[in-house]
């Protein structure tokens, strides 16, 4: 079901003459309000009229996570603090944490996003949400819950852990849906599995899922282990929190909610816009947001946009699964190179992940990849061709993907280091 | 007859050949036949040995890339041209050789050669028709 079919299947004329129109609200109110994007706008030389169409988008500053931290707590709010109504905070794990604020307006801008992100997940009135994600500072658990409220939905605020208690709640309320990260839903199911509920024929019968990278194959795994139909979310709380993007029930990408973002695929180096359907840096404007609007904000995710309808009849972008962080990025001999994308080839060729690592030299003043994979039991061989043409195999995909030659070492278990559980996957031996 | 074969994944630096042996040494584990397959990166070493099962658990432990097959053992008269014969015989019969080696010690006179082929039933079936002296994994193992 579609929950806001004016917004969701507007033709593309209106809908970009509407995000233009709003582009130019959010930069006079940006210009009048914000210190920081003042002096960025107008070192540019870049007034709202000089946004006549989407393209005029690459004019604008970009906005990072850093310059909200410069900023900490309250530098970018566009709005006299009175106005906000909530106050959210990411996890300070990697620095100073960050922080966002919402105005009223924004409350009911989320709440309407979430309900449309539950209606793309098969969730209405007359459903039991089971809401496993954290309430708290965290924007998933009270995003979810006010989303799943606004379509009539029951919600069991019981956030996450207590692992036992969730199951026993699932089955003594009935739970049709289940909300919570990927990993945290596997888990529920072993859990499950060890007290003796048949979690697979209970009542329930949807999940959405979000807030980490998952693969298909894991969605594949959930949806078989808890016998429902699973939906990846995407969200980030400098955006909004969850309700920027959701996956409808074709799965086949998420959908962007372009009436109040406006999505661009950028080359992490240089800036520029890639277009649809080249991999790259996902970066959103908002356009309606009143209490901390954001121009071009750098998620550091990895994506690709797609402008083709979906069948489902919504008309909006849709952004693939991320595929991994700009962070890991490497670039050979001027090829954005993602370690996922290996990743993911090794897994299709080897079909259990094998450990690997990508170790970059420049030899020549030419760059080289060297891609060592740990050999296991499931690929060895007594047979001299069959390890080189498993060699050549992963050379010859690598190459068709990524479009650069690589050389493919075979190399004896454990001599990859690991460190905390995580293997280390890059080494760049290059003198720059 | 099938020969247990074991099969180590090795890396192509100094001292991994060595570790396996150290290895297979300190278990008091005899090696009665062994080769070397190599590339430019890696190598796999093939070995026949006197506790085969012992052998694989041992190295396996040691955390090294192992795998067990079977292969043919066969006497040759240790004469010119005694190989060509058993040769000749699975070409005759379109057994193909994936590869193999000789041993380092002989049996009744007879030099000791390894086949690795993927029909190893039909290939102990047609070189014992021919009255080639096919070795038991026990004979192989007391060497
Ligand atoms: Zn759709």
């Amino acid at each position: 079901m579609i929950w806001n079919q004016k917004y969701e299947s507007m033709d593309r004329q209106n809908l970009e003459e509407l995000q233009v129109k709003r582009l130019q609200e959010t930069i006079n109110r940006l210009i009048e309000n914000v210190p920081f994007y003042q002096q960025k706008l107008s070192a540019l030389d870049v007034q709202a009229e000089d946004i006549k169409s989407i393209s005029d988008l690459s004019k604008l500053p970009f906005t990072t996570k850093e310059d909200l931290r410069d900023n900490y707590p309250y530098g970018l709010f566009a709005t006299p603090l009175k106005e906000i109504v909530r106050i959210h905070s990411s996890s300070g794990t990697t620095g100073q944490p960050t922080v966002v604020g919402y105005t009223q307006d924004d409350i009911e801008i989320w709440t309407e996003l979430m309900a449309r992100t539950m209606s793309c997940g098969g969730v209405s009135k007359g459903d039991i949400v089971q809401n496993a994600f954290g309430y708290g500072l965290f924007t998933g658990g009270l995003g979810i819950h006010y989303g799943a409220e606004k379509v009539g939905a029951s919600v069991i605020p019981i956030s996450g852990g207590n692992t036992k208690r969730q199951i026993r709640l699932m089955e003594d309320f009935g739970s049709t849906a289940l909300m919570c990260t990927p990993s945290y839903a596997l888990y529920i199911a072993e859990v499950a599995a060890e007290m003796g509920f048949d979690i697979k024929n209970s009542k329930l019968e949807y999940g959405i899922f979000g807030a980490e990278p998952w693969s298909d194959n894991m969605r594949r795994e959930i949806e078989e282990l808890l016998g429902i139909t699973a939906i990846d979310i995407y969200g980030l709380s400098e955006i909004i929190g969850p309700g920027v993007a959701s996956e409808c029930e074709v799965q086949d990408g998420l959908h962007i909610f372009e009436d109040h973002f406006i999505p661009e695929i950028i080359d992490p180096e240089t800036g520029e816009n890639l277009g649809y359907g080249t991999k790259g840096e996902l970066v959103f404007t908002t356009i309606t947001k009143t209490g901390l609007p954001i121009l071009r904000y750098r998620t550091k995710d990895i994506s690709v946009l797609h402008q083709e309808k979906c069948s489902c009849g919504r008309t909006s972008v849709r952004m693939e699964r991320i595929s991994g962080r700009v962070d890991d990025m490497l670039i050979i001999r001027g090829v954005n190179v993602f370690p996922s994308q290996i990743e993911s080839i090794l897994l299709d060729i080897s079909e259990t992940k094998p450990h690997y690592q990508l170790v970059v030299e420049r030899e020549d003043s030419l760059d080289q990849l060297e891609v060592q994979v740990e050999i296991s039991e499931a690929i060895f061989s007594d047979e001299v061709r069959r390890l080189e043409s498993l060699e050549r195999k992963i050379h010859g995909e690598i190459e068709s993907v990524l479009g650069i030659s690589v050389n493919v070492k075979l190399v004896e278990p454990h001599t990859i280091p690991r460190s905390e559980g995580k293997a280390q996957r890059v080494v760049d031996k290059r003198e720059l | 007859m099938k020969v247990k074969q074991i099969s180590i994944f090795l890396e192509n630096k100094s001292g991994r050949l060595a570790d396996v042996t150290e290895t297979l040494g300190s278990a008091e584990i005899n090696i009665r036949a062994l080769s070397i397959a190599d590339t430019s990166d890696f190598g796999i070493l093939r070995l026949i040995v006197d506790q085969p099962d012992k052998a694989l658990a041992i190295l396996k432990e040691e955390g090294f890339t192992v795998n067990e097959t079977e292969v043919v053992a066969v006497g040759v008269d240790d004469t010119p041209g005694g190989l060509a014969k058993a040769l000749a015989v699975l070409k005759e019969e379109e057994i193909n050789i994936e590869y193999m080696y000789a041993f380092i010690g002989r049996a009744s006179g007879d030099a000791l050669v390894v086949f690795r082929v993927q029909e190893i039933e039909r290939a102990n079936q047609v070189l014992k028709e021919r009255d080639f002296n096919l070795l038991s994994a026990e004979e192989v193992y007391e060497l």
